[in-house]
């Protein structure tokens, strides 16, 4: 098992307006798109909210082929609604296999399902594709930022995400090195039912574990060490910066969204 | 001239859980001088790491005080005062690099400073160049050599223009290659940059390059003295559990065979000198480069 080319929806460094616009443009914009999605049920609706992303993939430049592989660990969840669907759903029989039987309603809403998952995924990869981690913490850091009068904690949300993202690889590798000292020592993942396998993965956890706590721990100190003191006051390398294409790319994709929702 | 950190009759006690206490240390006393280079050596759990928390206010005395410059680290309004003017780098490089790129790890300390950005980005610079990673700006911090990622922690710190750099054991975790390129950058912080180092470290033949050593000792200063008056005494430091640099060793073991040194040699160059001194042959030093 290889963890180093797992990463689904890895940042791809580029000069695109898609590269270029403010993480808060683009993220407010695919969440709008999705919100719409989920509320209406129009076949002409999804191709309409298929537009503007199939739009941003293009202006991206990312390899349309990157794009969709993050289409593939969700493979399984869509195969398996869909089905749940087309036999689960009351309405007109369409075909029976033994005792099940598959239903007009069911491929519709099963469809529906697919669509907007696609849609979804698509609409989230084109941004995290097209935006440095460091930008997408700040954005959604800055777009959290009114809710943290209510007791949103956003810029804590925001650094938790900036040390997760930093700490990923590392655990990963650690994984790796763990797994072949333990397969060095006869310890066997690939065979056995799923018990036995999950089993097998309590020695690799365990030590998993107990490392990142005491990474946790150390980490916390040399950030303390490093004056680290929470949000308050904080300066930034690279202040986020609202452009004009900005606010030109936030109306126009707005007002489409919103025609879209109120027309369909 | 002031000393920049002053650690005056300092005890302290850990809370080892059910009513224990452990004594890291016991009336320790000590002057970090500006631009100083300060080796710390001493067997495990001997108080070294406990010694350089209490420098930057990570740990405060239980009893005795400790100051940098006029603040003192009990005082809680200077806390932040304190650590940046003295700053802290760890062992383990993974553990102190917080962000995506290393740019964004150097930034990380002026940023939490509130240094507007302009000014953050020639820190940021300016860091780099002095621990030579111009270049690597954009890197993923996992894609870097322990080395490297050394260096970069480095640059975080000197990012906040400290006066003083403690480092505790920042070489512990290296390849040959990375000790040597980290000692070299500390080496060059001290006596180009004018800012003190405490290099705390369990390999002997980097403290020989520092203007003092502290050896320590069950939470006590056992022995201090420049490089030299510390290594000449293997005796001494074999009962604290410590080893001499080879060299030394080698030149005890001559003087034992009736070999007699001017003086206790601490590196390979200065053994090759003095070996060429004896033989009638003058210092060999560049002969010994030229190999
Ligand atoms: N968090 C802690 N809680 C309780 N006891 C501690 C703690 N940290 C250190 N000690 C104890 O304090 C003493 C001094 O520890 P310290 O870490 O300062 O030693 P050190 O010289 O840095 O050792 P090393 O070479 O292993 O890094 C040891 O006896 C240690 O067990
Ligand atoms: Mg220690």
């Amino acid at each position: 098992m290889n963890f180093a080319n797992a990463a689904v929806g890895q940042y791809m460094p580029g000069e695109s307006l898609m590269h270029r616009l403010d993480p808060r443009t683009k993220m407010l914009v695919s969440l709008g798109i999705i919100i719409v999605l989920f509320v209406v049920s129009n076949p002409l609706a999804y191709a309409l909210l298929a537009v503007p992303i199939v739009l941003a993939i293009a202006i991206s430049g990312v390899p349309v082929k990157l794009v969709f592989r993050s289409l593939r660990p969700l493979t399984f969840i869509m195969v398996l609604t869909f089905v749940l669907h087309l036999f689960m759903d009351p309405g007109e029989a369409l075909f029976s296999i033994g005792r099940i039987t598959a239903t007009d309603q069911g491929l519709r809403l099963g469809i529906v399902t697919v669509v907007r998952l696609t849609l979804l995924v698509l609409a989230t990869s084109i941004v995290t594709m097209t935006t440095s981690p460091i930008a997408f913490t700040d954005g959604l850091e800055r777009l959290l930022a009114p809710f943290a009068r209510l007791g949103l904690p956003a810029h804590e949300l925001a650094m938790m995400m900036t040390i997760a993202l930093r700490f990923i690889p590392t655990l990963l590798e650690e994984t790796d090195k763990i797994m072949k000292a333990q397969m060095a020592r006869g310890a066997d993942f690939e065979s056995g039912n799923i018990a036995k396998r999950a089993k097998a993965m309590i020695p690799i956890l365990v030590p998993l574990f107990v490392s990142a706590f005491r990474r946790a721990d150390e980490l916390a100190v040399a950030m303390e060490a490093r004056c680290y003191r929470g949000g308050e006051g904080r300066t930034r390398l690279r202040e986020l910066a609202f452009s004009g294409e900005d606010l030109a790319v936030l109306i126009v994709a707005g007002a489409y969204t919103v025609a879209v929702a109120v027309a369909l | 001239m002031k000393p920049v950190v002053h650690v005056e009759n300092v005890s302290y006690a850990y809370d080892g859980g059910n009513q224990e206490q452990v004594e890291a240390l016991l009336d320790v006393s000590l002057k970090i001088w500006p631009g100083e280079f300060v080796a710390v050596i001493g067997h495990n759990g001997s108080g070294k790491s406990t010694l350089a928390k209490h420098m930057n206010a990570l740990l405060v005395p239980t009893r005795g005080n400790v100051y940098v410059f006029e603040m003192n680290t009990q005082d809680e309004s200077w806390v932040w005062e304190i650590r940046q003017t003295v700053g802290m780098v760890f062992q383990n490089p993974d553990n102190q690099i917080v962000a995506t790129t290393v740019e964004e790890d150097v930034a990380f300390g002026p940023e939490n400073l509130g240094v507007e950005p302009g000014e953050i980005r020639r820190r940021v610079d300016e860091a780099l160049a002095l621990v030579d990673m111009t270049g690597y700006e954009k890197s993923a911090p996992h894609m870097l050599s322990g080395g490297q990622k050394q260096r970069v922690a480095i640059a975080g710190v000197i990012a906040m223009r400290p006066r003083c750099i403690v480092l505790d054991e920042p070489t512990a975790m290296l390849d040959p290659v990375g000790r040597t390129e980290v000692l070299r950058t500390v080496r060059r912080l001290a006596s180009d940059e004018g800012i003190s180092i405490v290099h705390i470290t369990h390999f002997m033949n980097e403290a020989v390059y520092a203007d003092r050593v502290i050896v320590m000792e069950e939470g006590r200063i056992a022995l201090s003295g420049t490089p030299r008056e510390v290594f000449s005494q293997p005796a001494t430091l074999r009962k604290l559990d410590l080893d001499v640099p080879q060299v030394t060793e080698l030149a005890g073991q001559l003087q034992a065979a009736g070999v007699a040194l001017s003086r206790c040699p601490l590196t390979v160059e200065e053994m090759a000198d003095d070996i060429g001194t004896l033989l009638g042959r003058g210092p060999c030093r560049s002969e010994l480069h030229s190999h």
